[in-house]
């Protein structure tokens, strides 16, 4: 028979390209999903109770380089909009509190810090990159994904922050 | 026509294949790379003691560029 590895070939071919394709058809909802995180200062952070008109939920981890960029920019983000309605809670991702605190120490942050050791929030709101910020609007309806960080594109994000705090 | 003994290796050999992709199904999340990235996930864990290894390794081979490369075996490095 001419091809007959071919069967064989074909399912090795799959099983290779199977995981990767899977992934990308991965739903994703618009609307974010519920979570309740410990916090900062010992309480929790729950996106239900949050009293704001838009939130602005960032991934991010300690040994993660261009969080060091991104902090410095979502603080001056919330000084200008935390007034108008905006909140901002970065759910930290390290698997202990320690070097998020020396982290936070360097690049403080006025906002809200959530952390979820365990990754299931991350998991939950489908983050591949590392930072990654959602922006949600008040009816937690996932407006706009920004996986990673580049001071190019913040421009846009703030204007999107901008009119929905406006809404 | 093949022969029986034919087709149960291609049968086997069919039902190995998905082995080949092994863990390839399972990919690392972003916020685990930082295990990854870690001194004990390195190929080579400790790069001074290994070059250090090489140079023995080589000067004592005779041969220039150790375990990597061919050397003129003039031993003259």
């Amino acid at each position: 028979m001419r091809f007959r590895f071919a069967i064989p070939l074909l399912s090795m071919l799959a099983v290779v390209v199977l995981p990767f394709a899977l992934p990308a058809t991965a739903a994703t909802s618009t609307q974010a999903p519920a979570f309740r995180l410990p916090d900062r200062d010992g309480g929790t952070v729950a996106l239900d109770s949050l009293a704001a008109k838009v939130v602005l939920i960032d991934f991010w981890a300690s040994w993660c380089e261009p969080c060091r960029k991104s902090f410095p920019w979502l603080s001056s983000l919330y000084q200008r909009y935390g007034s108008k309605g905006l909140v901002i809670v970065a759910i930290n991702l390290d698997k202990s509190r320690e070097p998020a605190e020396s982290f936070l120490s360097k690049y403080p942050a006025p906002f809200r810090v959530a952390f979820d050791p365990a990754g299931k929030t991350a998991e939950q709101f489908h983050v591949r990159a590392m930072p990654t910020s959602f922006v949600l609007d008040d009816h937690r309806t996932i407006l706009l994904t920004h996986p990673g960080f580049d001071p190019k594109k913040t421009d846009a994000i703030e204007t999107l922050v901008r009119e929905a705090c406006e809404k | 026509m093949m022969t029986r003994s034919r087709v149960l290796w291609l049968l086997l050999l069919t039902l190995l294949a998905p082995l080949v992709g092994g863990c390839a199904a399972t990919s690392v999340k972003p916020w685990d790379r930082d295990l990854l990235a870690q001194k004990s996930m390195r190929f080579v864990p400790l790069p001074m003691e290994s070059a250090i290894d090489q140079h023995i390794y080589f000067s004592k081979e005779g041969s220039m560029g150790g375990q990597e490369a061919g050397g003129g075996g003039c031993g003259c490095n």
